[in-house]
Parts: C-alpha cells; structure tokens; sequence
C-alpha cells in the first residue's frame, strides 16, 4: 500500500515539474501556417515555463468545434479566428476580455481596435487584417481606375472577349464596398435595421449598371473571376490578399485600392476582417495565455507574419520596416485598410447575409430594381430576426411527459407480461440483435432526442428560454410566409419530395440497368467496367459537385458548350428554377447512381438464374422477363435500399448548397437545408431548426408508414 | 452459365458500356486537372485537358511539406494520417459488420416479440437530421471518454453504417433458402456453427456491398472527425483534405491531388471486393 502511495507521489511531482501545457488552435493554411508556427515554436524554446501545443484546425469545422469544445473544457487556451464572431461568443460567455496593456504595447491602428469591441468591451487582440482591393492586369490597364466614371469608360477601350470587371457580383461580401461607397449601411447608431435606404438601392442598380453596360462577365463567381483573370480575359478583378497565390505568374497585375464612387464622390468601402487572438474564458491558464497573445500583436511577430507570409499587420511600428515600406502590394492593401468598414460583430450580422445575397442575385437577375429587392430583404431580415416567442409555463409539459413516460413504461410492462413465455424464448434472437441495438440507441436516438427537445426553446444571443410548441406553430401555420413563398415550409417540402422522386427514379434507374449490362458472366473486363463506374463514389463529392456548377456555366460552362455545338441556345441554369433544380438533380445523380448500381449487382445474384433462363426458354422477351421475372425477385434484396436510399436524398442536402445554392431565391432549398440555415446563417436560432428537423423526421416517419401500406407489408 | 451471346451483341453492350464510362469520367478529368496542374486555382476552362503535367501538388502533399499540417516532430504526417484513416474506416468495417451481420440475421431468422419494431427503429435513425444530433452527440463522446479516439470516431461512424447494412443483409438473407439450414441442423450444427459456416459464407456480395458500405461511411467523412480529433496526429486524411478549404479560398491544387489519393484505395478495395459481389448463390450449393 505504501507502495502505491510512493509511486503516487513520485506522479505528482514529476506532475508539478512538467511546463504548463498551453493550447493554440488556428485555421490557416500554407505560408501563414508556416510563420505562425515558426513563431509559436520559437516562443516555446524560450519558455521553459510553458509547452505550446498547437493545432491547426479545419476551417469549415472550426467554429463548431470552438462552440462544442471550450464549453466542455476541451478547447484551446488561445486561438486565432476571425473578429466577427465576437458578438456571440460573447454572448455565449466562451472568450476572455483581452485587458488594455495587452493591446497598448502594440501600436494597433484604431480601425482594427474598434472592430474587436463589443459592448465597451475588448474581445480580441488584432493580429491581421483582410479586405478587397482591386487587381489590375497591366498588360490590359495602363492606369488604374480612380472613380467609377472611369470604370465605365476603360470598358469602352478594351478589346472584344475582355471582361472590365470580373468579380463575383453576385456575392453579398463582394457587394459591400459599392453600399458603403454608396453612403449605406445596415444599422444605424440604435442598432435599428436600414436595410431599404437609398443608398443601399442605388448601389444595387449601380452594380446592375455594370452588368448591363457590359463590364461583368456572365453568372460571375469567384472561380470564373479567377480564371478569366489568369487568362488575360478580364482587366480587373475585386479580391483579398488571398487571391495573390492564385494568379497565374504569366499575368503582370498591379493592386490599388478601390475606385470612388463617382455618384457620391466617396471611396468604395470594403468590409474588413480582422483575424484576431481570442483567449478562453475557460483557460485555467490564463495569465499565460495573455502572454502568448501579447507576443502574437508584437512587434517581432507582426514584421515577421507580414514579411514571409504577406500578412496585413494592424500593427503600426511593424511597417517602419524598410522592406516592408517598399513593398507595393503590401502597402495597397494596407492604405485600403485604412478606408474599409470592419464587419459589424454583432450576432444579428449573421442574418444580413442572407437576405442580402438574394437581393443582390435578384437584382443581378434583373428580376427586380435595387429597392424592390430590398424592401424584400428588409421584410426576410425582419423574419430572420424576431424576437423569441413568449416564454411558456414549462409545467403543463412536463406534467404531460411524465405522464406520457408512466403510460410507456405500463404499457411496456405489460407487453412484457403478455410475451413473457415468447421472449424469454427468443433470447437467442435477443443476444444477435443487441449489439446493434444498443450502439444505436446510444449513439443515435439518444442524441437525436437531446437534440430534439432542443425545438421547445428558442435561442436568443447565447440564451435559451422555454417555448413550448411556438416554433412549430410558427412554422406549421406558415406565420411568416405566404404559403406560396418560396422560403415556406410547404412550398420547401414540395420541393424535397420532388428531389427526392426525381433522384430515387433516376438512381435506381440507371443503377440497375448498368448492373443488368455488368452482370454477365461473358462480358469481358466487366472488372474494369465495374471499377470506373464507382468513381463518382470513390471521389469526394465537395470537388466533384463543383465541378458540375462549372460545368452548368452559362458562358463557360462544358454543358452549353454541347448543346451550342448541336445548334441549340445556351441555358441560364440557374436563373429559373426548373433548370436549377434540373442542375441539383443531374449533379446527385451523377453522384448517387453506383451506389444503387453496386447494391443492384449484390442484389442480382440473389436471384437463380435458371429461373430466367426458363423464362427466357418459354418465349418471354427480354423486358417481359425483367418486368416479369427479374424484378419481383429482386424487390427483397433491393428494396432496402430503395427506402433508405430515398431518405437519405430527403436530408442530402450538400449537393444542394454547392450547385445552386438555393438559385433562384432560395426556391431550389429543400427542408434539410433551411434547417441549417436557421441554425447558422438565420442569428443562430437553434431551436427553429431544431423544429424543423423534428419536422423532417415526422414526415419520414409517416413517408415509411404509408410505405407499408402500399407494399402490403408489416416492415418499410 | 450462360454462353456467350453473338458478337452483334456483345458490340453493343461495349458501345454501351464504354458510352457511360465516358459521360461518367468526363467531370473527373477536371480533378485529374486540377491535382496535375501547379496552380491552386480552381479550373474553370471548357477544356478538361491538362496544359502542363506536374507532380507538384502530390509531392507537398505526401511528402508533407504543407505547413497547414503540424510538423513539429518531424514525422512523415501523410503516412501518419494516412494510417488513421485506414485503421479507423477497417475498425468501422468490422465494427459495422460484426454488428450488423449478427441483428440481421436474428432479424431474418428469428420470430421474436419487438422485431417489426426493430427493423422501423434501424430505419427510423436514418431520418435523424445531422444538424440537431452534432453537439449532444459530442457531449456523449466527451462523456464516455471516446473523443480523441479511434476507436470512438469508429463506432461513432459504424452506427450510420449500421441501419443500411443490416437491412440489406437481412434482405440478402431472406432470400436464401431455410432448408439448407434445417439440413444442418437435422446433422446437428448450432445456430451459430449455421450461421457462421453456412448463412455468411452464402451471403458473398451482400457482404461485399456491406463492407465497402462501411468502408465508405469512415473513409471520406470528416465533420465528426475534425470536431472529435484534437490531436494533429490522430487527423484523419479527410481532415487534412478539408484543411485546404479557407475562409476565403481554397487551394484547389492540393484539394484534388488529394481527392485522387483518398479515392485510390476505395477503388482498389472495390476491384478486391467486386469478385464476391458476382459469385453468390449461382456459384454456390443451392442452384435452384
């Protein structure tokens, strides 16, 4: 015993000696990895004291992974992010205020210290910044537009097949230096909506000028902004800093800041992010932590990030460096951060964006004038951003639940009694089933049912309250649409069903009859045929579904090329829904097909052929035999999955988000992605999309009961 | 067996066959392009042909020279996450298997009070959305201690793998004929010497289509393995793939270099598997 007392100590000890652990987590990618590392590495050689322990995390992952992480004590101590998110993180009480002497040592230009407040409170310690500018080809531009009048007329010298401006217009973001060119904005000093100001409306028609006028490219995206750039097909591109390793190193390009709005006479603004030091409130560590983030602002940090990794420092001193001060690009994009807008971090920001992009689409489209489309999004803002439901009295519910629970565990109990001779009889069946029965239940329906109860709460900046049935009254008697409306439940749920049909269809489809052609035995490199079919699978689908947007562009797209080379007019897919919702169908199938093929092939060899062959001996002709024969026999074997197969379509929802994006306004979106809408973009309303998912759930359940009845069946 | 059909014949399965092969790989030149060309745009050109052949996005993607993938000791990371990846989806496959194999078959040969019922419960899991089960589902894993693990991320991924593969072996398993069985058992062999050595051993491709199922479920996911991993050596190969999408821009280059890496094994996994998927019951004892 003492023994074991001994060794314990020993532990402690060496416990107490061992340097304090400290964790960083950051997103970036390539060269700005690479310097922060070298300078997290370097700060750990000359802290004994300390041990860094340093993460890179992925992007698309990371702001779920802070929120599920730090509140459970799993986060980091510090971590490195953009300032926007600060109003909610706030809000949820997951980072630190970053006390002034931190920041003062710094010299930090004031654009960057205002964009990591909140509430009179400092959240962040800015480390770099990001905005738009403007790129230049020079072999195409000789000087830089200075106003937009400008603009326009450099449109008039440049040859045929050049595109002036080649920038995603149809992006939200890539709109903002026009509205706040244009003297708009969202919020006004009350924090009150603006969405339908003028000026707002003016920088709409204004870009809709350009497009008219011939400046823009078709459908402009950013891949397409990029490639006409990198082929000398476009003068000039709108981007960040991260646009500089993609261009092409035949292409001479010069940076300026954004031309002034010759309307008003002001510059136009960008947004600017401001990638910042954020500390835990969670940290144990957290006089350490303020260390390491006051280094990270420092002044050897600052020159360094900003010489090998090209970083916009806000940090003043660092640009008294002489190669910093004579490096062009750098400075462009330093004197536009002196004339950029930080993106507002308050959490009602994040349901700008969306009413916002369909506006700006609308008015791209031409489907509406600039203050048409505004009074629309300021109407879906308004939605997106009503105050929660009035609380409920939680009793009466759990009052019904227990009750609820006490006739459950009766009725169990008496099936119990009922079956007791026939269960007690089945324990072998029991044994083989269990397994999968209990990680199921554990693993599934126990966090589904977490989750779901989540739907009786509405979520406001960081604070739950009890709700009740309100969000699915709100959503089942349509209180905030018309029914009609593209983004109503109903309207939503038609479409599901129809993507759902349309993909079932076409992917048994085509799956059984490649896996009828792979089949026979005397079909040579059947192998390889097999193998090559099941690409589409093999790949992951995030490159793949887009490289089916590409292929759907109107101008450049592979598709309209075919149809142009067989006489026929090139297809806006993605401006009216039917095409759209023919690109999201096409692109899934595409994607979805050798899975059913090679269930299909499994399938298939349950079935003696003899039978067919006999079919076949009497006379029946080939489609006689499959309709006849093939296919009743192969029901059981298939008919999996065929029903999971279509509820996985129902929630499959990524396809959806990459090819059209909802286009037009949001009317190709099924339920699934609404759900996530309202729990990411729409202010965070996890409680509403947590109804919503209840919802999906409710109609899959009663899509495999009805099921049932028309298969004449107990199960699916 | 069938002979072989006239040549008319099969030049017309080939025509069709190559047809298909041909629609279906096009869109896949793009990402051969992209991972062959040193550029990180994404390619946007009508033109589906490679200008310029470079290894240079394989190269910093395997030999690990990516700064965006932790180097600190200095180990071959690829490898490293490659291995991850392996290990997990083959701990998935036999997780998913052993799990699903066995409830299948109670399912299919048993009379048991509850089983309707526990078929719809397997189904009934598929229809629950992923966005409201993310966080409870992280604080189960954090609760069990499974988080940083293989092994969680593991049987985290066999439980989506295991609705679709049990009812699809349960299909694949009613279909074959119980008077095999009773045989045995009239011999003398238990349930699960029948199971074991007569029901599995039938069950060829269903099993086939089931593990590479499963396979694929571990393979190319990586939300739930990017939000459970907290350790850059317990990454995934999926995670590193997703690390090349930024807030703002993605290195496309390296992205699809990757794609075809992480798709390689899955092919050749599949040519392996496809020979069971072609040798069932027609091959086997019961003709007939």
């Amino acid at each position: 015993m003492s023994f074991i007392v001994f060794i314990g100590c020993l532990l402690c000890n060496a416990w107490a000696e061992t340097p304090k652990t400290l964790k960083v987590w950051h997103a970036y990618r390539d060269a700005e990895a690479q310097v922060l590392e070298d300078i997290l590495e370097q700060y750990d050689e000359q802290h004994s004291s300390i041990s860094l322990e340093v993460l890179p995390v992925a992007y698309d992952a990371y702001a779920s992974k802070l929120e599920s992480a730090i509140p459970r004590n799993n986060g980091p101590d510090v971590f490195i992010y953009a300032h926007e998110k600060i109003g909610s993180w706030a809000e949820m009480g997951l980072i630190e205020p970053i006390s002034l002497d931190t920041l003062t040592t710094a010299n930090l230009s004031s654009v960057a210290v205002e964009a990591v407040q909140y509430n009179q409170t400092t959240y962040g310690a800015p480390m770099a910044v990001k905005s738009l500018v403007l790129y230049c080809n020079n072999d195409l531009v000789s000087k830089a537009p200075v106003n937009t009048d400008e603009l326009f007329s450099l449109n008039e010298t440049l040859p045929n097949g050049v595109s002036t401006l080649a920038y995603p217009a149809t992006d939200a973001y890539f709109h903002m230096p026009w509205l706040f060119g244009f003297g708009g904005g969202f919020f006004d000093k009350e924090g009150n909506s603006t969405f339908e100001s003028p000026a707002n409306a003016d920088s709409l028609d204004f870009m809709k000028s350009m497009d008219t006028a011939g400046l823009l490219p078709k459908e402009p995206d950013a891949a397409l902004s990029t490639h006409l750039f990198n082929n000398g097909q476009a003068a000039m591109t709108i981007s960040g800093p991260w646009f500089l390793s993609s261009i092409d190193s035949t292409i001479d390009f010069s940076i300026h800041p954004l031309p002034i709005i010759s309307a008003t006479g002001k510059p136009a603004q960008p947004l600017l992010t401001v990638e910042s030091a954020f500390i835990s409130r969670f940290s144990t560590q957290k006089q350490e932590a303020s260390a390491l983030v006051k280094h990270l602002i420092g002044l050897d940090s600052a020159t360094k990030r900003a010489l090998e990794a090209g970083q916009i420092v806000p940090n003043e001193q660092a640009w008294e460096n002489p190669t910093l001060q004579e490096d062009p690009i750098l400075l462009a994009f330093k004197a536009q951060m002196l004339n950029s807008i930080p993106t507002p971090n308050i959490p009602t920001m994040t349901a700008v964006w969306e009413p916002m992009a369909r506006a700006v689409r609308r008015v791209h489209r031409g489907a509406m004038t600039g203050s048409q489309a505004l009074e629309q999004a300021a109407i879906e803002f308004q939605i997106y951003t009503k105050p929660a439901p009035e609380p409920a009295n939680p009793i009466p519910y759990v009052v019904l639940a227990f009750a609820g629970l006490c006739a459950g565990i009766l009725w169990g109990w008496r099936q119990l009694q009922h079956w007791k001779k026939d269960i007690w009889e089945s324990r072998t069946a029991y044994l083989y089933v269990a397994p999968a029965a209990i990680a199921m239940t554990l693993l599934t329906a126990l966090p589904f049912v977490v989750g779901a109860l989540v739907s009786l709460f509405a979520h406001n900046q960081g604070a739950f309250t009890f709700v009740g049935l309100a969000n699915f009254f709100d959503i089942i008697f349509a209180r905030d649409w018309s029914v009609t409306s593209s983004l109503s439940f109903y309207f939503t749920l038609m479409v599901t069903i129809g993507w759902t049909l349309g993909n079932l269809f076409l992917h048994v489809g085509i799956g059984l009859a490649l896996a009828m052609l792979l089949r026979e035995p005397w079909l040579r490199f059947r192998g390889f045929y097999r193998v090559l079919l099941i690409v589409p699978w093999a790949i992951p689908n995030y490159i793949t579904a887009l490289i089916w947007k590409g292929m759907f562009h109107q101008q450049f797209g592979a598709i309209n090329g075919l149809l142009q080379s067989l006489g026929l007019e090139p297809v806006s897919w993605f401006a009216q829904f039917s095409t759209s919702f023919a690109a999201n169908l096409i692109t899934n199938t595409w994607l979805g097909f050798p899975f059913m093929m090679v269930v299909s092939l499994g399938a298939l060899q349950s079935i003696p052929r003899d039978l067919e062959d006999a079919a076949s001996v009497d006379g029946a002709g080939g489609w006689q035999r499959f309709w006849h024969i093939t296919l009743p026999l192969l029901k059981p074997a298939l008919l999996p999955a065929v029903v999971l197969g279509s509820v996985w379509t129902f929630n499959m929802f990524n396809v959806i988000y990459l090819v059209s994006a909802g286009e037009p306004d949001s009317s190709t979106d099924i339920l699934i992605s609404d759900a996530y809408r309202w729990a990411f973009s729409r202010g965070n309303r996890y409680g509403y999309a947590s109804a919503y998912a209840v919802l999906i759930f409710f109609i899959l359940f009663g899509y495999s009961k009805l099921g049932n009845r028309i298969a004449g069946r107990k199960t699916i | 067996m069938n002979n072989a059909p006239s040549i008319a014949k099969q030049i017309l399965w080939h025509t069709l066959l190559m047809l298909t092969c041909l629609v279906v790989l096009y869109p896949t030149l793009w990402v051969l392009k992209m991972a062959f060309t040193p550029s990180q745009a994404f390619t946007m050109s009508p033109n589906p042909w490679p200008t310029t052949v470079s290894l240079e996005n394989f190269w910093v993607l395997i030999s690990g020279d990516d700064p965006s993938t932790p180097n600190f000791d200095g180990e071959w990371q690829f490898l490293r996450q490659f291995w991850n990846s392996a290990f997990i989806a083959f701990l998935t496959t036999i997780v998913g298997m052993v799990f699903s194999c066995t409830a299948a078959y109670g399912m299919s040969r048993f009379r048991f009070p509850g089983k309707e019922a526990g078929m719809s419960f397997f189904l009934i899991t598929q229809m629950f959305p992923g966005v409201v089960m993310a966080i409870p589902l992280y604080i189960l894993m954090d609760t069990l201690g499974l988080l940083n693990s293989a092994f969680g991320l593991a049987l985290a991924y066999s439980s989506t793998a295991v609705p679709f593969c049990t009812w699809n072996l349960k299909g694949y398993f009613d279909t074959i004929p119980k008077d095999l069985e009773d045989a045995a058992r009239i011999d003398g062999a238990s349930q699960w010497v029948i199971f074991t050595q007569i029901v599995l051993p039938l069950s060829k491709p269903a099993l086939a289509v089931t593990a590479l199922f499963s396979f694929m479920t571990a393979w190319n996911e990586f939300i739930l393995a990017a939000t459970f991993l907290s350790d850059a050596n317990a990454y995934t190969l999926p995670v590193v793939l997703q690390s090349y999408i930024g807030d703002f821009e993605t290195q496309w280059g390296l992205f699809a270099a990757g794609a075809i890496v992480a798709s390689t094994p899955v092919m050749i996994l599949f040519f392996v598997l496809q020979k069971n998927l072609v040798e069932g019951l027609t091959a086997g004892s019961v003709k007939g």
